[in-house]
């Protein structure tokens, strides 16, 4: 039975994508959870919150927890009031084994802790701040004095030949920091354990101390590889909770964006996917052209990367003909290129060699971990929101699905071949139906409470910003997702059975987010 | 194999003047640019990048630095995976409290001259992100810096006057 169908207060939110809203009780809680496990849905996000007033909830206490589930026909934003800070909420772990380092994460930042949780090792807190401090409770007001790092209790496996290599946090090449432990025998991985945290610099507190309408500019600074997604998710929250509708030229041009997002990503991946393959002949010739599309960018947007393009109300900057034709020509001149790369890849043995069987992640087992976004359609796991979901401008264009069913690295880079193909289709049709209209419209700083939401195909995978305005219309919550997340665990099941060597390649594959995760 | 071999040749050479070339032109620029290095450090001059906590905008725009346009290899400049082969860190980011410990055991495992170029804005204040208890701000609260390079992400070429600057100071 669908959660739809569980008859819970839901009230569906001002949003171009449909999303609903409700506060329940426990047993419904766990109706809700339960009927999406059962029925094929997913957990998108879980977090918790501390309010200011109590009226609202109709409890005694301030604390509740949230989940927001992707289900039948849209996204379930969920609340449980808690009647206390000590008062644990169900754990989830055992439906979505991917919430269990969500939890670990409520707790590092609220104190809230669910019940019977098999793991309760800290996560985002490596002992940075006291255990018995939280960052975003309201009676956190001062920050505590800095104390020394505590060792983490890794998982240790034993028997004859078993040895540890310990990685990071500063890791060998220029990429972001995080821990990996490989327990092996030989060359060969027997398991990883993954800590990450390092790069976790206070995200969510600090949206408490931005004006509501600056706070994109700091979504747009959770991933610098996502910015536009984040942005954009960011801004729709927004939009969503004061009830405006961007025009259709803004919805176009931010789809624009998310786009070319989407491309220079891929560029960057399938150069580096050679060069960890030993053909730096890869790297050299996307490397170029990613550097083309850059500059494209910033000629266009004023900006490398399009940090701050999309603003609240819309984008920041409207595109002029010249503009539009210089992005559409720019695919025309990319593509053939794309097209013989990916002809050189696919002929190339031994890139094949390393490619193929390397990494897999089955069918059967992305489905039970959650494996989401562009490593799950690499799975055979299709989701894609600019499907899925009748949103604008993705409704009119019939996105077509990249679907692999191999799992393995090889699959992964066959995804972001058709993906990369499809965008430049889509940036195309973009720029040449652009509807007239303005780009932006203006909107006045909140003045109270309300909420809303953003969900937004990224290029890894779906990106959910929560956000809540209290009293005066001050940001009192906001809640970031990406979705490595999800996928962050799957790696540690990929790389098990594979040789040392082949980590860096598989871990690339996935190209999962540090800074986006830790926030 | 010959369909590489037409790439490359279709391709060409995109590789760019560096910044400074200006008196004397391109190759005059790259020849005085890695005899100075030689002059200063008496070898290629070997950098190791460490994201102390960014959102992984300044690492984008660091490894757009290898690309063939701006041929930072042809100037002598490498980025190697170890301090201890280090001449420079390349640090981005606000430093978090958790990478702070990372940060300096990086830093004490360098060979002298060491030098510290902090990229990004946060890097240089800690930028939008600030100082917090999960962020100490910027690069300075932690390690002695040279030379700053602001910026949201800075442009490859801002890094690279960056890296140069900093090699300069130590003449």
């Amino acid at each position: 039975m669908g959660i739809a169908r569980l008859d819970l207060p839901f009230e569906r939110l001002p949003a171009p994508l449909p999303m609903w809203h409700a506060r329940v009780d426990r047993a419904q809680w766990l109706a809700a959870a339960g009927s999406v496990a059962q029925s094929g849905g997913r957990l998108v996000a879980l977090w918790g919150a501390e309010k200011m007033g109590s009226e609202e909830l109709g409890s005694d206490s301030n604390f509740s927890i949230r989940a927001a589930y992707a289900a039948e026909r849209g996204l379930y934003w969920i609340e449980l009031a808690l009647e206390g800070a000590q008062a644990p909420y169900p754990d989830l772990a055992h439906l979505f084994p991917y919430a269990g380092r969500m939890q670990r994460a409520v707790f590092d930042l609220l104190g809230l802790e669910a019940e019977g949780a098999e793991d309760r090792r800290p996560w985002l807190n490596h002992g940075a701040w006291p255990a018995d401090w939280w960052p975003l409770r309201r009676t956190s007001e001062r920050a505590p004095a800095p104390q020394p790092l505590q060792d983490y209790p890794f998982v240790r496996v034993e028997g004859d030949g078993v040895h540890e290599i310990a990685v990071g946090p500063v890791h060998a090449g220029t990429i972001e920091p995080g821990h990996f432990r490989f327990s092996v025998v030989g060359e060969k991985v027997l398991r990883l354990e993954e800590r990450l945290g390092y790069t976790h610099k206070g995200i969510e507190r600090r949206f408490l101390e931005l004006p509501a309408l600056q706070g994109h500019r700091l979504a747009g600074r959770v991933a610098g590889d996502s910015t536009v997604a984040f942005a954009w998710a960011w801004c729709m929250a927004l939009e969503s909770a004061l009830g405006w509708e961007v025009p259709a030229r803004a919805a176009w041009l931010r789809a624009l964006l998310l786009e070319r997002e989407r491309v220079a990503s891929h560029l960057n991946d399938l150069g580096f996917l050679g060069n960890d393959a030993a053909l730096g002949f890869g790297l050299a010739q996307f490397s170029r052209l990613r550097e083309d599309w850059l500059r494209a960018s910033n000629e266009v947007y004023g900006h490398r990367l399009m940090m701050d393009a999309v603003v609240p109300g819309g984008v920041a900057a409207d595109l002029d003909t010249r503009a539009l034709e210089r992005l559409r020509r720019q695919c025309d001149a990319i593509e053939p290129e794309v097209r013989t790369l990916e002809a050189i890849y696919e002929s190339h043995a031994g890139l094949q060699d390393r490619f193929a069987t390397t990494g897999t992640v089955t069918h059967e087992l992305a489905l039970r971990l959650g494996l989401i976004g562009l490593a799950g359609r690499a799975s055979g796991v299709g989701a894609d929101l600019r499907c899925d979901q009748p949103w604008p401008p993705y409704a009119g264009l019939q996105v077509q699905r990249a679907v692999q069913r191999g799992g393995d690295v090889a699959a992964r880079v066959a995804v972001r071949f058709q993906e990369t193909f499809e965008s430049l289709r889509l940036i195309r049709l973009l720029c040449e139906g652009l509807p007239e209209g303005l780009a932006r419209i203006d909107i006045a700083p909140p003045t109270g409470p309300a909420f809303g939401a953003g969900w937004v195909e990224g290029w890894r995978g779906e990106v959910f910003v929560a956000l809540e305005l209290g009293p005066g219309g001050a940001v009192q919550r906001c809640h970031c997702h990406d979705p490595s997340w999800q996928n962050w665990p799957v790696l540690e099941h990929a790389v098990i059975g594979n040789i040392v060597p082949d980590f860096p390649l598989i871990n690339k594959s996935f190209n999962l987010d540090y800074s986006g995760h830790d926030l | 194999m010959w369909k590489i071999l037409r790439q490359i040749a279709k391709a060409g050479i995109p590789s760019e003047a560096p910044p400074f070339a200006t008196e004397a032109g391109e190759d005059a620029a790259i020849v005085r640019i890695r005899q100075e290095i030689l002059d200063i450090l008496g070898q290629a001059l070997a950098i190791r990048q460490v994201d102390a906590g960014s959102c992984n905008g300044c690492e984008l725009e660091i490894n757009a630095l290898t690309n063939p346009y701006y041929n930072l290899e042809g100037l002598g400049i490498k980025f190697v995976a170890s301090p201890r082969h280090a001449d420079m860190l390349l640090v981005t980011g606000p430093v978090t409290r958790n990478m702070e410990t990372a940060l300096r055991r990086t830093y004490e495992a360098t060979p002298e001259p060491r030098l510290v170029v902090a990229v990004g804005d946060c890097a240089c204040d800690g930028g939008i992100f600030g100082e917090s208890y999960a962020s100490c701000g910027g690069v300075a609260k932690v390690l002695p810096v040279d030379v700053r390079v602001p910026g949201c992400p800075p442009a490859p070429l801002e890094i690279m006057r960056g890296i140069l600057a900093a090699v300069r100071r130590r003449k």
